[in-house]
């Protein structure tokens, strides 16, 4: 069979990213707008590159991409681009700018979903991965235990009924004056801290759902707080992070093998930026292992929003037969 | 302005979803108050208020969710963003001038693009656990009106 090139396109909420990929698996380059040194110089300062500035990047990005992989137009197959969800502004200018070049080289064009775009990096790192499996999505925007009954066909288990738990991180790092964005920096400091020296909540759903919450914990981490600081007492950042960090883990982790075990899947894939997260890792590797369970993690770069996801989803999309028209429209609250 | 005292989360909810019961297409509400004091638990009543079966989410990573309901909603939060005019990137024109109710968390950040008649909502703890105290006042007719449903109902 001959090569199968995708130029993939990612907008739909902070990054510019672009991507080629070759037969799904193949990341020929990966380009991502904040890992990238700006080139222009404004009055001699070389700002950060500012998130969601897509319109004003994404042809730079495009072309760094295409000059990376060493891959001209000319021998792209596809392309690829996240139509949802996101925000619109955003996602439009993904979804313009892959409508132009599947129009002008006359290549199909594929609509992909975030949260199947995440699920694929694992197909990138793990190149003997295959369907059935299940998938537990965490970043600061989504949280989602979906079945992946085979390439395209997913079943949403279960998502958060209120903050994801990156926001929950993020949250949780602003109160203990740790920065942005919070998740690493929680982590790093849960290391070096006792993780059973608060007991806060952990949030099971009374209906037996295996649905997610984080408000409540992320509350009850505030209340201790402020309560520690009305009673004068010091707060421990380490163990404050720690016992948080476990609180959170412990609910991913047992829904998650809950959602496998009840409906018969022998392996869990983990996806988005939360699966960066060395506890979530470590617990979900050695309670899936105890449990008789193959667990998967995509490698961190691929764990972030990038274009290389959305080309290994767009080449299994391409290989089942879906087109997208130039109708193709972006959609904020796409559902999987 | 109405002050008025929540007991629970799950009154801060029935006051949400009255609101929402009154809202019209084109209104805009500002929700101020810090972290933890129900601001997505409020949205949550008014979704329910305006008759939105799905599950409102924060959207302080995503900045902006859309519910489609009889009338949509359109969910704001601006805390991550560091400059008013990076709403402009996100073509919040056609959200605050459009045909859905516009909900904005940490308004305060965005002051100078909010249209001077808009319905004001702070919230801050109050003295004992779980309670919270609401501020609310409209500005301009529209809102002086919805100020005073709420006042006659909840005072």
């Amino acid at each position: 069979m001959d090569d199968i090139i995708i130029l993939a396109i990612e907008t739909s909420c902070d990054e510019t990213s672009a991507a080629v990929v070759k037969n799904g698996r193949e990341v020929l380059s990966n380009i991502i707008s904040s890992q990238v040194k700006l080139h222009k110089v404004y009055g001699g300062v070389v700002p950060e590159i500012a998130s969601r500035k897509h319109i004003e990047v994404i042809q730079g990005i495009i072309q760094q991409a295409l000059d990376e992989a060493g891959v001209g137009f000319d021998k792209l197959g596809a392309i690829a681009v996240t139509h949802g969800p996101g925000l619109v502004g955003a996602l439009l200018v993904g979804v313009s700018s892959a409508k132009a070049m599947a129009f002008a080289l006359n290549v199909p064009l594929i609509g992909v979903h975030h949260i199947e775009s995440h699920i694929c990096a694992n197909f990138i790192t793990h190149r003997q991965l295959e369907p059935p499996f299940i998938c537990l999505v965490v970043s600061g925007g989504h949280s989602h235990l979906v079945e992946v009954k085979d390439y395209c066909d997913f079943n949403v288990l279960a998502r958060t009924r209120d903050d994801a738990p990156g926001e929950a991180y993020d949250k949780v790092a602003r109160v203990l004056d740790l920065g942005y964005p919070g998740g690493p920096l929680i982590d790093q400091q849960a290391r070096l801290g006792n993780d059973e020296a608060i007991d806060f909540p952990r949030a099971y759903m009374e209906d037996g759902s295996l649905d997610f919450s984080f408000s409540g914990l992320k509350t009850a981490v505030l209340n201790y707080i402020n309560q520690q600081k009305q009673a004068g007492n010091s707060i421990v950042v380490e163990d404050v992070a720690a016992s948080f960090q476990r609180a959170v883990v412990d609910v991913l982790v047992n829904n998650t093998l809950k959602g496998a075990l009840d409906n018969n899947y022998d392996t869990i894939a983990l996806a988005g930026g939360v699966a960066s997260n060395s506890l979530l890792r470590k617990e979900i590797e050695s309670k899936g292992r105890d449990a008789g369970l193959k667990v998967y993690y995509p490698e961190p770069i691929l764990c972030t929003d990038n274009a290389a996801m959305v080309g290994c989803a767009g080449y299994y999309r391409l290989l089942k037969g879906y087109r997208a028209d130039l109708t193709l429209n972006a959609h904020a609250s796409l559902s999987l | 302005m109405v002050k008025l005292t929540s007991a629970s989360p799950r009154q801060t909810g029935e006051i949400a979803a009255f609101i929402g019961r009154r809202v019209n297409r084109g209104d805009i509400l500002c929700l101020q108050g810090d972290l933890g004091t129900g601001k997505t638990a409020f949205v949550q009543g008014l979704a329910k208020g305006m008759g939105i079966e799905d599950y409102v989410t924060s959207p302080t990573f995503t900045i902006l969710n859309e519910y489609h309901g009889p009338i949509p909603l359109y969910h704001f939060d601006v805390y991550r963003l560091s400059h008013a005019d990076e709403l402009f990137d996100i073509g919040y024109e056609e959200y605050f001038y459009g045909d859905g109710v516009v909900v904005v968390e940490w308004p305060e950040r965005i002051a100078e693009l909010l249209p001077e008649e808009r319905l004001w909502i702070r919230i801050n703890y109050g003295s004992r656990q779980n309670t919270r105290v609401f501020h609310i006042e409209g500005w301009g007719k529209r809102y002086k009106e919805l100020e005073e449903a709420i006042r006659k109902c909840w005072c």
